[in-house]
């Protein structure tokens, strides 16, 4: 956006065509970023229709397009054309505007997400506080739309999806600080000069902040815990719980308006691990290759995009699969996690953080030892994670079989011994059939 | 005097804050006038921003709409038969607003007129964050303690009124 500034101010235009036309060029980027944030979140749909599906030992949505993709523009082009209901004794302006409110909250954030190098519509001196900033007209736009429902429902709703959002505030700021702390800045991508979040980071995992010490991991999960809980996601979908709710804040929205509020909580979910992806994993660096090296090549900078979209992708797929993996917290268990916990662990964090700047020297031995250290531990948990899934994978077979159990042998996870005899149990069941 | 894009969006900005101020105070209806802040907050937000003031800009919106907007909600969402109450100016209190008014307009009005404003080219994009952080822990730094002791007071006190109602014989949820 800068450079475009830049670009204009060269024109050599009088003050109002060179004011008229920035304003337009805002205008446009604004629409790209807009477009960009909602095709992300239209697939998202789609991911997490399919990854529940998997999870869930069913195919999920699979006909229109290549294995499915599409869906999300067939399910968006059904929701526009379905009767835009509000209902009779609802407060009418307040009940049209808090759907816009939620997506200003969420869309506006993207404003400020580094893509890449060159590839962020604002790199904006205080760009990580900006996106907290915004994320928070969330919260007004669903006590909005609770109140404005008249429902009882979508009262309560929004009332806990509010008190949720603005606890999970503060352990969610409390993460983002450590990473404050720890590069200096609160700019995302920065210059060479003066280096923001990503640039102070590397490409190697060591180099990351996520591995940058102990307290910055544990920071990590924090935050990530947190903008779960920002994001009303599964297990703290309380605001929205189907089983008491129907569903919470948006029961009464229908038509275009539901897909506003449906797209919003989507594209949060990538906000938050785009963030998540800034702050802790380095972003759009790409290991072995220096920002400076990256600038001069267009295909360098489309592959520090496709490694900053990757990185997202890994964390909204985690943050689906935990959806689809736990269930959801009592009201009282979630304010405990957040006060009791997050809270407290955050601010150990950040004294932690600021205690290892002070006592150790940045680029010393020991900083680097700890680096490596840290890089080591997180790896080997992953890798242990991973040999652990894949070992009950190899066990108890890919997918629980209902026939077997209903017939009374022994579900997919039987004790050792009688492993060996799993896969003769398969073959006659098989054979029975 | 010429007018510039700028002027006329600081104008628009300006009529928008005002009007959902005034909007505020005048509502019969309290929820709407509640939400009708969010434009004040916003508004002042954008005014900061154009002032290049950039991170108070977003801690405006940060602190006034993520916090202290959510807040007031909750207070009129939570109060009792909300909708029947009609709170807003009642017709004793215009006198008494007028007076207020009219005092603040008499200090302020000299002031506006009179003072000498910055009519230089703003800067762009200068960081305001590093500034203020010296200033914070420099200069201001008594002030800036002093202001954080009085929010733990109010911190311990809201955590005590808190405490005492849930101790009355309402009765404590049990886990």
């Amino acid at each position: 956006m800068h450079s475009i500034y830049q670009a204009i101010e060269q024109l050599s235009l009088g003050p109002w065509g060179r004011d008229i036309l920035f304003a337009l060029a805002v205008l446009v980027v604004a629409a790209a970023v807009f477009m960009v944030a909602l095709t992300i979140a239209g697939v998202l749909v789609w991911v997490e229709r399919r990854v529940a599906g998997r999870v869930q030992s069913r195919i999920g949505p699979n006909r229109v397009g290549p294995i499915g993709i599409l869906q999300w523009l067939a399910d968006g082009l059904k929701l526009f054309m379905k009767e835009d209901l509000i209902p009779e004794c609802a407060d009418r302006p307040l009940y049209r505007l808090a759907p816009y409110l939620l997506m200003v909250g969420v869309f506006g954030a993207f404003a400020a997400v580094p893509f890449g190098q060159a590839l962020i519509a604002a790199d904006l001196n205080v760009g990580i506080l900006y996106i907290l900033a915004v994320t928070s007209l969330s919260a007004v736009g669903i006590l909005m739309s609770g109140w404005a429902s008249n429902n009882k429902w979508s009262l309560l709703g929004g009332i806990r999806s509010a008190a949720q959002i603005v606890s999970y505030e503060v352990p969610a700021a409390l993460g983002v600080l450590s990473v404050v702390l720890l590069a200096g800045t609160l700019q995302m991508n920065g210059t060479e000069m003066a280096p923001g979040i990503i640039r102070s980071q590397g490409g190697w995992p060591w180099q990351w902040y996520i591995f940058h010490n102990p307290f910055a991991l544990v920071a990590f999960f924090v935050y990530f815990t947190a903008a779960v809980a920002e994001g009303n996601r599964t297990p703290f979908d309380l605001p929205e719980a189907e089983s008491e709710l129907v569903a919470g804040f948006n029961t009464e929205y229908s038509g275009m308006r539901f897909a506003g509020f449906f797209l919003a909580e989507f594209a949060n979910v990538y906000l938050m691990s785009a963030v998540a992806t800034t702050l802790f994993f380095g972003g759009w660096q790409v290991p072995g290759l220096t920002p400076a090296e990256m600038q001069s090549s267009p295909w360098l900078q489309l592959l520090g995009l496709a490694v900053f979209v990757a990185k997202a992708g890994v964390g909204c797929f985690v943050v689906v699969w935990i959806r689809w993996t736990f269930p959801r917290l009592r009201v009282d268990q979630l304010m405990g996690l957040c006060y009791r916990y997050l809270i407290p662990i955050g601010f150990a964090c950040l004294l932690g953080n600021a205690a290892y700047l002070l006592l150790v020297p940045a680029g010393s031995l020991a900083d680097n030892v700890v680096h490596w250290a840290t890089a080591a531990f997180g790896l080997l948990v992953l890798a242990l994670f991973f040999w652990r899934v894949g070992y009950h994978l190899r066990r108890s077979g890919e997918r629980l079989d209902l026939d077997l159990l209903a017939r009374g042998r022994r579900g997919p996870f039987e004790p050792r011994w009688q492993h060996r005899a799993w896969g003769a149990h398969r073959r006659q069941a098989a054979k029975e059939a | 005097m010429k007018l510039s894009l700028a002027d006329l969006l600081f104008y628009a900005v300006a009529v928008a804050t005002l009007t959902t101020a005034a909007y505020a105070v005048f509502t019969r209806n309290i929820v709407r006038a509640v939400f009708s802040l969010l434009g004040t907050f916003f508004g002042m937000a954008i005014l900061y921003g154009m002032l290049s003031a950039d991170f108070v800009a977003v801690v405006q919106v940060l602190v006034y709409v993520g916090g202290i907007l959510v807040l007031l909600l909750f207070a009129v969402m939570l109060t009792a038969n909300i909708e029947s109450a009609r709170l807003s100016s009642p017709a004793a209190g215009w006198s008494w607003g007028l007076l207020a008014a009219v005092a603040t307009g008499i200090i302020l009005l000299p002031l506006a007129l009179e003072a000498p404003w910055l009519q230089r080219e703003l800067d762009v994009a200068g960081p305001g964050t590093a500034t203020i952080g010296r200033s914070l822990l420099g200069n201001m730094l008594l002030p800036f303690e002093a202001v954080s002791v009085v929010l733990l007071g109010v911190v311990i006190g809201a955590v005590v009124v808190a405490r005492l109602r849930r101790g009355g014989q309402d009765g404590e949820v049990q886990r």
